[in-house]
């Protein structure tokens, strides 16, 4: 039996037989670098250039000053600058909260809210494409289904949910509520069940039930996973292109655009593509800042993405 | 007594209204697919909550592929196939041999590879769309599957270095080592030793980056022109491009587009929620 079965049958090797033998210490140094240099070179292949050289292209692009004066003059894009910010802020932070209070909701392992957790979970399963033209088609004229909801309850026409910039994005921030909030509901549900339960027995015989648990114990314990994933999902959100592209395709007229639309008409629809990437970097004042402070969370804390 | 059990009754009620509220909340969406799916009147909305005649003519329709926006369906949704297998097998091959040379292998300087990754991973893709199709153009990868591909493995492999590096931790390093005292090459321990133990864990980065290449939709939308290149999200979208709208096909396409994604998550969630879940909260 080799060595290696051996430690693969037992976890571990012999320490005596380990010392006696050290056959690397004789090889060429450099052979194990060399082989670790060649498996990563894939990677590193990709991303100089998929990742490097698009994004060295973009700032160059982007690099003309002149474009930023024609980008701030633009009504259309001041709107759109003030839609991206009520997007991220508003779906992100009610996102979380709402994730935050189902994840405790499923902790229940009955098996009908084992069921549930099933069935909430397929919005995270579909394709974005798909769910949100169909939540499109929900809203858009007065024969869509929540019309018809409206009109069999109430007996009277329902609004037209589009024709209001106002009411079009909220509906962009439901529909994103919708599609990723049970995702972010699973990680916080992997969180919760990480937590020691002695933490909560000791918190019992404290007197910290309902509540008063919630606040403080299980939320501390949580803020820092908490943190982190608002963070990320406000880089994500920044950069969200299908919910606002299907689901208000910025109407009426392109008043609820965010920047990830707002950039594709521009460089796609209408030929300004260094000006679709001058929207994009307008929006590095906000992302570089979010991105070094998560970078350090990460590595401060080891919390897995 | 009676109060702490009529409060427990009250929380269990609670509980119910809250389960099928959030159950109505999920599924209508979904059932709008369904109602629009099955609805005969092709380019007109019925305005009732029920469809009127429910029947599988659209559905029948795609399958024999008898409309002219649905010609080449099929064929359509085989490329959907082949980009998202691609980029998985890709992602698994490329990521599993970083993760191990920069896990196992100790590369000096290795955090600067997974501290990239982990850049590429928090950007969105949006962001490097547009220089990215620019390129694609001058490499002369426009309307190519591989273009989309190269896209998707850019995206997912950040990904997989991060939950592949994060769960070889879960293995002893001394099967590496007694490995290469009975003279295994590296490539072997990778080979032999590494893949074998590292199974949950690529299953869940292989889902992942079919299920991204299955979803993803601005790439494929800028990178894919022709009919035979296209993908069926591509495809999806034609249906807002052309003059006459049959919306019962369309949503028949989007639900068959929407099975396979469904499908994986129910026969392999255990793994997905895994992958997202694993090693938990250290700090």
């Amino acid at each position: 039996m080799s060595s290696t079965q051996q430690a693969l049958r037992f976890g571990q090797s012999e320490p005596v037989h380990r010392s006696r033998h050290k056959p690397w210490r004789f090889r060429p140094q450099g052979s194990d670098t060399a082989w670790a240099v060649a498996f990563v070179i894939p990677y590193v292949a990709v991303f100089a250039t998929f990742v490097v050289y698009p994004a060295l292209f973009g700032l160059w692009m982007g690099s003309n000053p002149s474009l930023y004066g024609t980008l701030f003059s633009d009504p259309r894009y001041v709107t759109t600058a003030i839609n991206t910010l009520l997007f991220v802020v508003i779906g992100v932070n009610v996102k979380m909260f709402l994730a935050f209070l189902l994840s405790g909701y499923f902790m229940n392992r009955s098996w009908w809210v084992r069921s549930l957790l099933a069935i909430y979970l397929i919005p995270w399963a579909l394709p974005a494409l798909v769910v949100f033209t169909s939540i499109h088609f929900m809203l858009v004229t007065q024969w869509g289904l929540l019309d018809s909801l409206w009109r069999t309850v109430t007996g009277e026409d329902g609004p037209l949910f589009l024709t209001t910039a106002w009411i079009a994005m909220t509906a962009n921030v439901v529909a994103y509520i919708w599609k990723w909030m049970p995702f972010w509901t699973l990680i916080f549900l992997g969180a919760r069940m990480a937590i020691p339960q002695d933490i909560y027995e000791a918190a019992e015989i404290d007197g910290a039930t309902g509540t008063r648990r919630l606040i403080y114990v299980t939320f501390p314990m949580l803020a820092n996973v908490y943190l982190i994933c608002t963070l990320l999902s406000t880089v994500w959100t920044l950069g969200d292109f299908p919910t606002v592209y299907f689901v208000s395709s910025g109407a009426p007229a392109r008043l609820t655009d965010v920047l990830a639309t707002y950039g594709f008409h521009e460089a796609f629809d209408f030929g300004y593509p260094n000006l679709g990437v001058a929207a994009m970097m307008s929006a590095l004042p906000v992302l570089i800042p979010v991105v070094i402070l998560l970078m350090r969370r990460v590595r401060a804390t080891g919390v897995q993405l | 007594m009676n109060l702490a059990r009529r409060r427990r009754l009250g929380r269990k009620a609670a509980g119910a209204v809250l389960g099928v509220g959030l159950l109505i909340w999920t599924l209508l969406p979904v059932y709008n697919m369904l109602l629009m799916a099955l609805d005969d009147d092709a380019d007109e909305f019925t305005g009732s909550i029920w469809p009127p005649d429910p029947n599988f003519d659209s559905f029948r329709s795609v399958w024999t592929e008898d409309y002219w926006l649905l010609e080449h369906f099929w064929h359509q949704f085989a490329n959907s196939i082949y980009l998202g297998l691609a980029s998985m097998l890709l992602t698994v091959a490329i990521g599993s041999l970083a993760s191990f040379a920069l896990g196992r292998m100790r590369l000096r300087k290795g955090w600067i590879v997974t501290d990239f990754a982990l850049l590429t991973y928090i950007l969105p893709p949006a962001f490097l769309v547009i220089p990215f199709v620019h390129i694609m153009h001058r490499y002369g990868l426009s309307d190519s599957l591989w273009a989309v591909i190269a896209a998707m493995v850019t995206f997912a492999t950040p990904y997989a270095i991060l939950i592949l590096h994060q769960y070889g931790k879960l293995i002893p390093m001394e099967l590496d080592e007694s490995a290469k005292i009975d003279g295994a090459s590296p490539f072997q321990v990778y080979w032999r030793i590494y893949l074998p133990l590292m199974a949950p864990a690529l299953v869940a980065v292989g889902i992942y980056a079919l299920l991204l290449s299955w979803n993803e939709y601005i790439y494929q939308y800028l990178l894919l022109s022709s009919t035979s290149n296209m993908t069926v999200a591509v495809a999806i979208n034609q249906f807002f491009d052309s003059d006459e709208a049959p919306w019962n096909y369309m949503m028949a396409i989007a639900i068959i587009y929407s099975l396979p994604p469904v499908a994986v998550y129910f026969a392999l969630r255990r793994f997905m929620v895994a992958g997202l879940t694993l090693g938990g909260v250290k700090g």
